[in-house]
């Protein structure tokens, strides 16, 4: 193995080791998104009514929000982590290593993108013991994953990018409520075709998370959607590419190390 | 050979909002000597200890550590030395042994030598019981004696260590003593430590830097400092505040008077002693509390060189804009 390899997969095996000791942390970004999909989809089941509802399952309809809820406790976990290292003196204790910055970013982030996929693996059980079924398949599942992946290096990336310009774990805090206005001003609970009421609809449209969503509901509820699929792995592309660009700025500012 | 020495030219460094946290030191400190850095909060320790150890670039001034450039050559430096900075920073969900391994493998150890070389350091600083617990229950003296261990994995030539038993029991900080001694009087470490107890510097340090306000005040042997000031001071504890004024004027006469808090104290003139001050009491009458004759300490020189102990020089720079030491980053 490779000297890089070697430390990213030491940071990212702390990173790990460290989130499974905490139960407080692992069992949050599963439960809670699952909870609120149970409710949704018990409380919104009449939706499925309306004309142009796109399935008669509610449940298969709100599946898609917990993997983007997901992403979004990634985002928190990751940058308290990183913000707490910054406070207690760890980051410096990193950096008096031969430990190269490229590599304390990918191994955080690997281990984020490890608990990204296991909280999507366990969404994707649900689903399917609920009788949600998969019109893309098995394919589509294998999709998920990938997708999975890609957001949240794309969220783990921007809460380590807050967390390297704040140090700060309560300022990561305080930007989790933003970031859950987001997911309500989006087509998490309606078809954006179906909303009726216009600003609403024109906020949907305009925001990122809307086409996030939707990719993954196409998956679920449509099969193979090719314009749902490149909108959304092509805002989670650029998410990713623009989080993990800030965060590598943010690591150089923060190490002043010579 | 290796260079295993320290040396600063002019070491420079400004913060953005506040004084100049080190004010153009000069040091050199020689291979396999135990170098005592000793000054207040706030004086500038910490610091100096990161533009060394290359977290923080000077504002001015140059640098070599082990014979390389903190400037240009950060990452050879960093080959060399091994450091424990001020409060342990320790994974409280981690065990011992994970931080040995995270460091073993960050250091760029052979992969069948981690094992053993984190057992190995585990056992010399007498943690080897707790060293599959978490970290979070250890006491300060474990921490402190791991973060020594990890400081040690990639077997460096400088060690450096910021007020490494501040905070720990007396039995502790003895362990912590002996074991820096055994690094370097053993094993010919240098070793660059910050301390803000005169004891400390005293017992384990072959040379003392002063340093106040980011300036080296003084600088030599615990011994020759000491010498320096070269004579006694008594001091006297009034039997109340109204005979203070007394006991001053008349202390006056037999030397320079001292800035101590709880007592009225001269550094006596040369060839007067004890029992000329106890004599002249007697015969003009000034009763005290207490009478007591002290030998130059580490204390004395500080005063002598500041005006001020060190305890007071503490409470001065708190007020001055204290814990300027330990800013890292956020204001340069």
């Amino acid at each position: 193995m490779s000297a890089l390899a070697v430390q990213v997969s030491a940071v990212a095996g702390r990173s790990l080791t460290r989130t499974m000791r905490q139960p407080a942390v692992v069992l949050p970004p599963i439960v809670f998104p699952l909870a609120l999909m149970a409710v949704n989809a018990a409380g919104l089941k009449p939706s499925t009514l309306l004309p142009g509802f796109p399935t008669d399952s509610f449940l298969a309809f709100a599946l898609a929000v917990p993997f983007i809820q997901g992403a979004l406790f990634s985002t928190m976990n990751a940058g308290t982590d990183l913000a707490r290292d910054i406070q207690t003196g760890f980051l410096n204790r990193l950096s008096l290593t031969s430990i190269r910055g490229s590599a304390l970013l990918a191994g955080q982030l690997t281990g984020i993108v490890v608990l990204g996929v296991v909280q999507a693996v366990v969404y994707i059980v649900v689903g399917l013991l609920s009788g949600v079924e998969f019109a893309s398949g098995a394919g589509g599942i294998a999709v998920l994953l990938v997708f999975s992946v890609l957001v949240s290096l794309g969220f783990g990336a921007l809460g380590s990018f807050l967390a390297l310009r704040t140090g700060s774990g309560e300022a990561i805090q305080g930007f989790f409520p933003v970031f859950f206005v987001f997911l309500f001003i989006s087509s998490m609970n309606a078809p954006r075709d179906l909303m009726e009421v216009d600003w609403f609809r024109a906020v949907a449209s305009a925001n990122p998370v809307s086409y996030l969503i939707e990719c993954v509901r196409s998956l679920i509820i449509t099969g193979w959607d090719g314009q749902a699929l490149a909108l959304g792995f092509g805002i989670a592309l650029v998410i990713a590419v623009a989080s993990v660009l800030l965060a590598s700025w943010a690591l150089t500012q923060r190490l002043t190390r010579t | 050979m290796a260079d295993n020495s320290i040396v600063a030219v002019g070491l420079v460094r400004e913060f953005r909002k506040g004084p100049r946290a080190v004010d153009g030191i000069d040091l050199h400190v020689e291979p396999g000597e135990i170098y005592g850095f000793l000054g207040p909060n706030g004086a500038g320790k910490s610091t100096t200890v990161l533009m060394l150890t290359t977290l923080l670039p000077p504002s001015a001034g140059t640098a070599r550590v082990g014979g390389f450039d903190v400037v240009r050559e950060g990452p050879k430096v960093r080959a060399v030395i091994g450091a424990a900075l001020q409060e342990a920073a320790l994974d409280p969900l981690l065990t011992g042994r994970d931080h040995m391994r995270l460091q073993t493998m960050l250091q760029g150890l052979p992969k069948a030598e981690r094992a053993s070389r984190s057992q190995q350091l585990l056992e010399r600083v007498g943690l080897e019981q707790a060293a599959d617990r978490k970290v979070g229950g250890y006491s300060g003296g474990m921490k402190r004696r791991l973060d020594l261990a990890l400081a040690l994995v990639h077997r460096p030539r400088i060690l450096f260590l910021d007020e490494p038993t501040t905070g720990l029991d007396p039995q502790s900080r003895s362990a912590l003593w002996d074991e820096v001694a055994r690094l370097a009087r053993g094993e010919g470490v240098t070793v660059f430590l910050t301390t803000q107890y005169l004891e400390e510097a005293d017992v384990l340090a072959d040379r003392v830097g002063i340093i106040h306000h980011g300036r080296i005040v003084a600088e030599g042997s615990p011994a020759d400092l000491k010498a320096e000031i070269g004579r006694p001071s008594i001091h006297a504890i009034p039997c109340g505040p109204g005979d203070a004024p007394r006991v001053r004027a008349f202390l006056g006469q037999f030397g320079e008077p001292l800035g101590g808090d709880h007592d009225i104290g001269v550094r006596l003139r040369a060839g007067l002693g004890l029992a000329d001050v106890v004599r002249a009491m007697d015969a003009e009458g000034v009763v005290v509390d207490d009478v007591e004759l002290r030998a130059p300490t580490l204390d004395d020189v500080f005063l002598a060189k500041t005006g001020r102990t060190l305890e007071g020089a503490a409470e001065e720079e708190a007020q001055r804009g204290g814990g300027r030491e330990e800013r890292n980053g956020d204001e340069q």
